[in-house]
């Protein structure tokens, strides 16, 4: 289990940490915890038309949750707005024991062995929960108040 | 294993169903259940089972004595002046925020409440609750040499408005124990009262209440090998007099008219609704168990594998305790964190191996900060733990740092 669940993708994604830092002139700015854990994502996001434009993200965690800010790193930036709930449902549904649809990240296969580990899911949802959050953020942001 | 460990886990059906497969090391989390609490619930729910202090039918006197029973046994563990002086509640937070509550009716704008920066959240919580209430100011005892509180301030940190100090009497994350004797100086040399969390002191043996000279002690059942869902405040008899509920309710009271309600004597002042009945009755049995075993011996067997144990983890490259480095004047807590590796990766490579630890901020986040790390790794002995349980640890933590690396 640990030798499947640590795999070495997991760890390259973690250690690649893909869009780490901070970014300027972000159009929402959005902090998640985990209170099981103490996982903490502070999350930034500009959006370029209905795409999202830049993202960066400081993660503070254990590996499996900067393995999945990692991948959203890497995935998010260029990202329709609309692809970011479906890859939240994939995600989820691969916690659950679904199988990955073609269009989804595929990258998320690497999560696998967490599905076993019902207490570890929250670790990996973390980022992909502060980027939806960030989204709708900056969605309401740059669209302005409604009626 | 040796001999006196094996038979004491044959005592507790989890670890005699899991043999060997399982190194349980997260017992200031939740202690594994005696068999003898278990059985005294289970007959209780099964041939004694009725409301209390309430009835008069056989069945219901049955369950009262047995509830008041469970009273007098945790009196006893606690060298408590009188079984009334035991207050049941859900578990240890309950009790501390009972405290609270009252508290709050019986402070001024401008008092203070002394607690520490190693506080549990459920003893801070309640008093930044306090505060934010009645006007209360909130001082705390830092963190000094060994991660020990430090006690040296005191004098100046409890002042004339001072009307409680509320400390742990042994943390949850170092194993420090507290040296209850200045604290209890200083708090009477103001008219301050000592309220002392002994949720992780409880589990290491009897506490004597009356020898500590504190006012108010509180743990949690389910770490003293008795069952979840019941918690003790024991606070003395005048203290309980003054203080007014915090809930209200059934059982609670001697008169109640349309307009007002007169409140019955503790400790049912303070048990609105039916108490935890069976969790009591199991407490009871838990509690009266411990007051039997050899202590002395326990606490040297126990001291013994904690020193191997520390000694063990310091072996390990870019490994930091969080805590006192010597065994002295501490519970079997040993805390720590590996530089570059997350507390809840190594307890998950441990768990993969069959050793149950707990990682994360242990409900104790400014310390954490005082410590200068997120979260910490926890290794948690009770008597039932042994020499096997300590090399399955040590021999885990090198594998989880070979396996994250």
């Amino acid at each position: 289990m640990n030798a499947a669940l640590y795999n070495e993708a997991i760890k390259a994604l973690a250690r690649a940490a893909h869009g780490a830092g901070t970014l300027a002139a972000a159009d929402a700015v959005v902090r998640l915890d985990n209170p099981y854990c103490g996982d903490r994502i502070d999350l930034a996001l500009r959006l370029s038309g209905a795409r999202i434009g830049a993202l960066a993200h400081e993660t503070k965690g254990c590996l499996l949750c900067r393995a999945a800010a990692s991948l959203v790193g890497l995935h998010a930036p260029g990202a329709h707005v609309m692809q970011i709930g479906q890859a939240i449902v994939a995600l989820d549904g691969l916690l659950t024991g679904a199988d990955l649809a073609p269009e989804a990240w595929q990258e998320f296969a690497v999560f696998g062995p967490v599905r076993e580990i019902p207490a570890r899911h929250g670790c990996v949802t973390l980022p992909m929960q502060a980027l939806h959050k960030a989204v709708q953020a900056a969605q309401a942001r740059v669209q302005g108040p409604g009626l | 294993m040796s001999d006196e460990t094996a038979a004491l886990r044959r005592q507790f059906p989890l670890l005699a169903q899991a043999g060997g497969t399982l190194h349980y090391l997260d017992n200031a989390a939740t202690g594994q259940i005696h068999e003898a609490a278990l059985d005294a619930m289970v007959q209780h729910e099964r041939y004694a089972r009725g409301n209390v202090l309430r009835a008069g039918h056989r069945l219901a006197q049955t369950a009262t004595l047995a509830y008041q029973r469970a009273r007098g046994q945790v009196a006893q563990f606690l060298n408590a002046a009188h079984p009334d002086e035991i207050v049941f509640a859900s578990g240890a937070t309950a009790a501390l925020n009972l405290v609270a509550q009252a508290y709050a009716h019986l402070c001024k704008p401008g008092d203070e409440i002394v607690v520490s920066v190693a506080e549990h959240h459920s003893n801070l919580i309640p008093w930044q609750q306090l505060r934010d209430r009645a006007g209360v100011g909130l001082r705390f005892v830092p963190l000094g040499a060994g991660a020990r509180l430090d006690l040296s301030g005191l004098r100046a940190l409890v002042g004339r408005r001072c009307r409680l100090i509320a400390l742990t009497h042994a943390s949850n994350v170092t194993g420090a124990v507290t040296d209850v004797g200045p604290v209890v100086e200083q708090a009477r040399a103001v008219g301050a009262h000592v309220l002392l969390d002994g949720a992780q002191r409880a589990p290491h043996g009897p506490v004597d209440v009356r020898a500590l000279g504190v006012d108010f002690y509180v743990f949690s059942g389910h770490k003293c090998y008795g069952p979840g869902g019941v918690g003790v405040l024991w606070g003395r008899g005048e203290l309980l007099d003054a203080m007014p509920p915090s809930a209200t309710g059934g059982g609670m009271v001697e008169r109640v008219t349309l307009e007002r309600a007169d409140y019955a004597a503790p400790p049912r002042r303070f048990e609105a609704g039916t108490p935890p009945v069976a969790q009591a009755v199991g407490l009871g049995e838990a509690l009266a168990w411990m007051s039997r075993q050899d202590w002395p011996r326990i606490e040297r067997r126990l001291a013994g594998l904690t020193a191997r144990l520390i000694e063990g983890l310091l072996a390990v490259p870019r490994l930091h305790l969080a805590g006192p480095l010597d065994a002295r004047d501490r519970v079997p807590v040993v805390s720590f964190w590996l530089e570059g590796l997350h507390s809840h990766d190594v307890c998950q490579v441990l768990d993969g191996l069959g050793v149950a630890l707990r990682g994360g901020h242990h409900c104790a986040q400014p310390l954490m900060q005082a410590l200068g790390t997120d979260a910490v790794s926890r290794a948690s002995l009770a008597l039932y733990n042994g020499d096997d349980d300590v090399d399955a640890l040590l021999a885990g933590v090198r594998e989880a740092v070979r396996i994250l690396a």
